[in-house]
């Protein structure tokens, strides 16, 4: 499903000027990683997108859905979002409740519900832990139900906001799987993180933000490369990335493959 | 003899069934910038807690072996004793949060109140160590009404402002941005240099290769390694321990298995010495 956001402003009651002028189209299928400073209006940005948020200014389409005239209940069957916190997400007294509750009120018809809850307990990995309470699970695996609730509404878009925050190399690969397979089935992804590593491996699109607006929009093999103006935007590139550059390679490197490539050519 | 001193530790939550720190033994000399690794689960939290007295003192649970910093054993002082020498900054600055203050400018100040510091002293304080973390813009804000990377920040200065003799941190960055990252490694270094002794659990390897000392490995809550942060961060083992090393580490790796990578050069773990190494493989030494 497409996103189209036109000049969208926003104002907080604070009077934080969070967003000015956001203009960019997102069509279905595409995987885009939402980099800047913290206070430079990502989250503002996503959570305009599920209708948390409502332009003061400016337009957001989810498909041909403008978010001003929606609910965020009717929002929330196209655009499941996932917190940086899952304690602000996590409610019931088992796992398998938790991640049931979504798709349930959603309306799904139950034999739907259920297969959805099987498929988002398998795919991170708390099969094992469904009768679990949440809390009494590591913040670790907390963030896997948080996001294993949002995959069983299965909505054409996700957003993962900071998914790698405070995780471990496994589960950060876990992570990684579940992006993986959730492009498979050809939703609309977006994430918003600190971790650059992360966005290089998985998605193919990076928008860097800095004050309210967009200053570099692209694949991130060409974004990532663009260390003057990702630093206006306080955003290191990737290791290998940099790596690369301080070597004076020829193609900017996402990946230890390209960087080994890049170097065989020149010896 | 060392600041801290851990000896045969053996910890066990209450209702859990199985030890969360096993016969650990650990020394930290006074100004030592030590580091914690290891997966979600390790025992490094647990760790962080027992050098600030949270375990057991707050937690219950079964203790064995004794925990000792400078002429103080954990098991003979009460927790109101403990945090005066030692400070811990969760890993979750929510929880950290008083919930009685209704400015940043105040929870900062919340802790010298408690110990009876001086009124002027007490600004004087609160405003360095505001300036100092970057936070300084904060001041009138509520604590609750803040992203987390700026809750991170106040988190901290609430502790760095008590000046404790050890200073416990838990992932604190786990919600900045790389810059500010930046910012606050280099405060708790500067801490460090002002004879802080820091104990740090961390996933973030590049940063801890930078400012750290000594680093030790936990896994099932034992120490599994320990040494200088260049032995350690490049050793085999820590793919073992469900640790993934840094992308030099490994873009480095796998050049050595190609055969690229020049004999006699140490894997690195930063951007500097992986420069080195590629650049002496480009230049065809």
């Amino acid at each position: 499903m497409d996103i189209k956001i036109q000049d969208l402003h926003h104002t907080y009651p604070s009077g934080v000027h969070a967003l000015q002028g956001i203009t960019c189209e997102i069509p279905a299928g595409d995987l885009v990683a939402v980099v800047g400073q913290n206070g430079s209006g990502k989250t503002t940005l996503v959570k305009h997108l599920n209708g948390l948020l409502k332009p003061d200014r400016g337009e957001v389409f989810i498909g041909t859905w403008s978010t001003e005239k929606q609910s965020v209940a009717r929002l929330a069957t196209r655009v499941g979002y996932v917190f940086q916190n899952p304690d602000e997400q996590l409610f019931t007294k088992s796992v398998q409740q938790e991640i049931s509750f979504g798709p349930r009120n959603l309306g799904y018809p139950e034999e739907k519900v259920q297969e959805l809850v099987e498929q988002a307990l398998c795919i991170t990995d708390l099969t094992d832990a469904r009768e679990t309470n949440p809390y009494d699970l590591s913040p670790t695996w907390r963030k896997m139900v948080a996001l294993a609730s949002i995959i069983a509404m299965d909505t054409p878009i996700v957003i993962f906001d900071e998914p790698t925050t405070g995780q471990d190399a496994a589960s950060i690969d876990r992570i990684g799987e579940v992006v993986e397979l959730l492009r498979g089935q050809g939703k609309t992804l977006l994430t918003i993180s600190h971790d650059i590593d992360f966005c290089a491996d998985h998605f193919q699109r990076v928008i860097a933000m800095a004050e309210g607006k967009i200053l570099l929009d692209g694949p991130a093999g060409q974004v990532l490369g663009e260390v003057e103006q990702l630093a206006n935007t306080y955003v290191d590139p990737p290791q290998i990335t940099r790596l690369g550059l301080e070597l004076g390679l020829e193609h900017t490197v996402l990946s230890e493959g390209e960087l080994l490539k890049e170097i065989r050519k020149m010896i | 003899m060392a600041l801290i001193d851990i000896k045969n530790l053996t910890y066990q939550y209450p209702i859990t069934d199985r030890p969360a720190l096993r016969d650990l033994s650990l020394k930290v000399e006074e100004n030592e910038f030590l580091a914690v690794i290891g997966r979600n689960g390790a025992g490094k939290s647990t760790l962080c807690y027992t050098l600030a007295g949270f375990v057991p003192h707050f937690f219950r649970g079964d203790l064995q072996g004794t925990v000792r910093v400078g002429e103080k054993e954990s098991a003979e002082s009460t927790l109101n004793e403990w945090v005066l020498q030692v400070g811990l900054v969760f890993q979750n600055p929510f929880n950290q949060i008083s919930g009685s203050k209704f400015t940043v400018y105040e929870e900062i100040a919340f802790g010298l109140e408690n110990i009876g510091i001086p009124r002027e002293e007490m600004h004087q304080r609160v405003e360095d160590i505001m300036s100092r973390t970057g936070i300084t813009d904060l001041g009138d804000r509520s604590p609750y009404a803040l992203s987390g990377g700026q809750q991170q920040r106040v988190a901290l200065a609430s502790i760095l402002v008590m000046e404790p003799r050890v200073l416990v941190l838990d992932e604190p960055t786990s919600q900045l941005d790389p810059i500010g990252t930046r910012q606050v490694f280099q405060v708790i270094k500067s801490m460090s240099g002002r004879g802080m002794t820091v104990v740090l659990a961390e996933h973030k390897l590049e940063w801890i290769a930078e400012f750290a000392d000594r680093v030790i490995a936990l896994q099932d809550g034992k120490i599994i390694l320990e040494g200088s942060p260049g032995e350690v961060l490049t050793s085999p083992r820590l793919d073992d321990i469900g640790i993934a090393p840094s992308r030099y580490t490994r873009a480095a790796r796998a050049a050595k298995e190609e055969g690229l990578w020049p004999a006699g050069q140490p894997l690195p773990v930063r951007l500097e010495e992986a420069r080195q190494g590629f650049q002496r493989i480009i230049d065809g030494h």
